[in-house]
């Protein structure tokens, strides 16, 4: 390992709307080194990721590329000094070609090698990470697979003959097994006698950060929470300790505690699906009891968001049943679900779950919309829904200036609030929650939890959909998994569900692969 | 600070933009050989002070209120509904073919109620096929809308030769309304019925959009449609009906204009107020009470800059240009500002990072 870092951040600063993203932060990257950054939501990984790439810029701080000062002023900088980003979200032309979106952005059009000439490079890349099954450079970005896009991503990087790799979150996407591919790959390319890469692998998942860091800088609210080479003489329950402490420094009981696993029997059936067919769910049947919380686990894309959206009403179902407290709702649109108890809280918050441009007042009432007593023959009553919004606002304890703050302007973890003050408003019977902590910082999250525990403890049915493991191994009573459509698996919750879950979607991941 | 973020804000947002649209033109009216000075007095002047000037602006903001009414209802709801010189046409059309043997078989508020509401269903026929397009099969309606506005002309030009055409006349129009049977004038002859009736709709339309749940619920629809679906909104419904509403505004603007002051439609005549006030509304940002204002402040400058043109010889396009050059500059000002609270929301953060 040399001894000077390729690249070198100092004093990096960032702000976002006055909110400081970045923090004064130092950090350090080698070849051959594999070195994580690892924080909670919020923390600052994927701004820093962001600067590396070229895509934002520091408001304070300086970049160092092998010593020298440099500005990465686009991301085509970025690429040219040898950085390459695998972002979280691939950003490839879904009707552009494998071949056409590696050579975008390469250079000018006259200077653009051959499809053939692309194709063998993609091979020469290809080899260098180990890859078994190459990938068709003539296959359209938008038919490839979560996985084939990131090692896209990763191949264009190499073919760009990048020195240091940067990884958004690259597991997030990835079944269990797929992501210790990954591990090994990242590995392989460090460790590469002729040409040793710098890999910086941004995660929130603590254990990851153990089986594969070399270095691990720890972020927390937008500065350095501090620095750890978990060598071989540091036993990994006292590296874990470390970074949980610097992580949180010492706010307690964040490992996550697995429900009891218990099930409630005084629960009667709350809601029942029976073969409910909705392209592309083929043959769903689950029911869930008052005080329930089932879990749906399973790899995002699996065709949980269509299970909520027949659920609620918003995708019509070809065949099968849905009753709520044992009368079928069939025929029912969206507003007779919710007004019989059947509550959905999305997890697109502001694409369809708000209106970003009213205000939360009015937020709070989307599904209600000409209801007394807030209308009146149709006329709003203002005085009626300021009222009920600021008893919302204390309920829920969402922090906003009053109900006359726009749905747009709320953070995260307050939006979620309003959603949730929403769906479990009076009436509630049973309710659907699609990813509900998705990027939520770790309060929020844990209110939201709390949230949660509180619907089921009032006799509510949940379903909660989440690719969180964790999450559904800490709330869930039952959890199902889902793959391509179907229920594959289901896992009664407590001790010992994280792994058959975690077993559960490999296995479904692999029988779909072989099924392709 | 030389100036407040409260003055900073006025200066970049309103009086800016309209400071430099002002020379912008100057600029343009200097190449084209005519003294600004001149130019901007003698639009003050015949379309402001002079009393027939004002009387004049003020008759012909009747049917621009209408169909800026017709407009805010639609584009509040995300329809971009550009077929309203069609309907405005075919409205006005029909309401001038009814009007004259309608005047003399019934009282003429009956007629006049005839011929309206005539119109207004004509105006909402017309908008059928881009609103079902679009409803039900996802077309754009910008285009549709556009397509059928260009159809509309058509129709009411052959409507007007063939169908309407006066028989007491080789000219191809519409039997003149006699002026005894026109909309009356109020308060003295100062406001025609016809203003009166578009501030009406106007405020009627703001009104529906900001306090009735049928106005919220198309606001939704228009803000976001996919939360609208999530709401359990009707959708293709709601779609269908702020059509129907919005065209036949446009129907309304037409009728008023031919019962309040043409009397009859010409062959070939088209004033094309569906998308002159576009910019307007947009200005006013589809407030009621702002368009209220931009329209007045349209018809001055364009009473003032038809006599202007006539004494100086300036085409009357200059009008049109002013408008485009302000709309320009408010949406610049508007970046601008944004950029200045981003800027102001930084050295927020960094004194209070410094403060601590």
């Amino acid at each position: 390992m040399s001894a000077a870092p390729f690249v070198s951040l100092e004093g990096l600063t960032r702000s976002f709307a006055g909110v400081r993203a970045l923090d004064g932060v130092d950090v350090a990257f080698h070849a051959g080194e594999v070195h994580v950054l690892l924080g909670e939501n919020g923390a600052g990984k994927s701004t820093l990721a962001a600067i590396l790439a070229g895509v934002q810029q520091p408001d304070a701080g300086t970049v160092r590329i092998d010593g020298t000062l440099r500005s990465l002023s686009s991301p085509r900088e970025a690429m040219a000094r040898g950085i390459g980003v695998v972002f979280q979200h691939p950003r490839f032309v879904p009707s552009l070609s494998l071949a056409d979106n590696v050579a975008l952005g390469g250079g000018p059009w006259w200077r653009r090698p051959l499809p053939a000439e692309i194709a063998r490079r993609m091979r020469e890349a290809e080899r260098r990470i180990g890859a078994t099954a190459p990938l068709d450079p003539l296959a359209k970005a938008g038919s490839l697979s979560q996985g084939e896009l990131q090692r896209a991503q990763i191949v264009r990087a190499l073919m760009r003959d990048s020195r240091l790799l940067v990884l958004d979150e690259p597991t997030s996407m990835l079944t269990p097994e797929e992501a210790a591919d990954l591990v090994a790959l990242m590995r392989r390319l460090a460790d590469d006698p002729d040409r040793p890469m710098a890999i910086v692998f941004v995660t929130h998942k603590l254990d990851e950060a153990l089986d594969c860091g070399d270095r691990i800088t720890v972020l927390r609210r937008g500065r350095k929470a501090g620095e750890l080479r978990p060598g071989a003489d540091m036993p990994r329950e006292a590296a874990r300790r470390a970074l949980l402490a610097m992580m949180f420094s010492g706010a307690a009981a964040l490992a996550p505690r697995p429900s009891t696993g218990v099930l409630p029997d005084a629960g009667r059936e709350i809601l029942r699906i029976e073969g409910l067919v909705a392209p592309p769910l083929d043959g769903i049947y689950l029911s869930v009891r008052a005080g329930e919380i089932v879990g749906v686990a399973g790899i995002d894309g699996n065709g949980q968001r269509e299970l909520a959206e027949a659920l609620a009403g918003q995708r019509a179902m070809v065949a099968g049943d849905i009753r709520l407290d044992g009368l079928p709702l069939g025929p029912l649109g969206v507003a007779a679900r919710f007004r019989r108890g059947l509550r959905y809280a999305s997890d697109d918050r502001l694409g369809e779950g708000a209106v970003g441009a009213l205000p939360i007042a009015l937020n709070l009432l989307l599904k209600r919309i000409g209801a007394a007593p807030f209308w009146r023959r149709g006329v709003a009553r203002r005085v009626a829904m300021d009222a009920h919004a600021r008893a919302m606002i204390a309920a829920f304890d969402i922090r906003a200036p009053g109900p006359h703050t726009l749905a747009a302007h709320l953070s995260g973890g307050n939006l979620q609030k309003v959603i949730l003050a929403r769906e479990l408003e009076t009436g509630a019977r049973a309710i659907v929650f699609a990813k509900p902590t998705h990027g939520l910082d770790i309060v929020s999250a844990a209110a939201c939890r709390e949230r949660i525990r509180a619907a089921a403890r009032s006799g509510l049915a949940v379903l909660l959909i989440s690719t969180d493991l964790d999450e559904i191994v800490e709330l869930a009573d039952r959890v199902v998994v889902m793959s391509r459509g179907r229920i594959v698996a289901r896992v009664a919750g407590g001790e010992g569900a994280r792994e058959a879950v975690g077993r559960a979607i490999s296995r479904g991941e692999r029988r779909a692969e072989a099924q392709a | 600070m030389i100036v407040g973020p409260a003055a900073g804000h006025f200066l970049r947002v309103v009086a800016g933009p309209l400071l430099a649209a002002l020379a912008l033109t100057a600029i343009v009216l200097l190449l084209l050989g005519v003294d600004p000075a001149a130019y901007f007095r003698q639009v003050v002047q015949r379309g402001l002070l002079s009393p027939s000037g004002l009387q004049a602006a003020i008759t012909r903001t009747a049917p621009l209120l209408f169909i800026a009414a017709s407009l805010i209802l639609a584009f509040r709801a995300g329809i971009w509904n550009l077929g309203g010189d069609g309907q405005y046409l075919l409205g006005a059309v029909v309401a001038a073919a009814l009007a004259a043997p309608l005047a003399q078989a019934l009282p003429l508020w009956l007629a006049w109620l005839a011929c309206f509401a005539a119109a207004a269903a004509i105006g909402a026929a017309w908008s059928v096929l881009p609103a079902w397009l679009r409803a039900f099969r996802g077309v754009n309606e910008v285009v549709s809308s556009l397509m059928m506005s260009f159809l509309g002309l058509s129709l009411a030009n052959v409507l007007i030769k063939f169908v309407f055409q006066d028989p007491g006349t080789t000219v191809p129009q519409t039997v003149t309304l006699p002026v005894a049977d026109r909309l009356p004038r109020l308060l003295g002859g100062a406001l025609p019925t016809g203003v009166l009736l578009g501030l009406l709709a106007v405020l009627m339309v703001h009104w529906v959009m900001t306090r009735t749940a049928f106005g919220t619920r198309l606001r939704i629809v228009g803000l976001n449609a996919r939360a609208a679906a999530h709401a359990g909104l009707d959708v293709p419904g709601l779609t269908l009906a702020v059509f129907a509403l919005s065209a036949g505004l446009a129907g309304l603007a037409g009728a008023v204009d031919v019962l309040g002051v043409q009397g009859n439609v010409r062959a070939d005549w088209n004033p094309a107020y569906g998308l002159m006030v576009v910019p307007l509304v947009f200005l006013a940002r589809f407030n009621g009470f702002g368009a209220i204002v931009f329209v007045f402040a349209f018809s001055v400058l364009s009473v003032g800059g038809e006599s202007a043109a006539r004494r100086l010889g300036v085409p009357n396009y200059v009008t049109l240009m002013i408008v485009a050059i302000l709309l320009a500059g408010l949406a610049a000002g508007e970046v601008l500002d944004q950029r200045a609270a981003r800027r102001r929301d930084a050295a927020r953060a960094a004194g209070g990072e410094a403060a601590r």
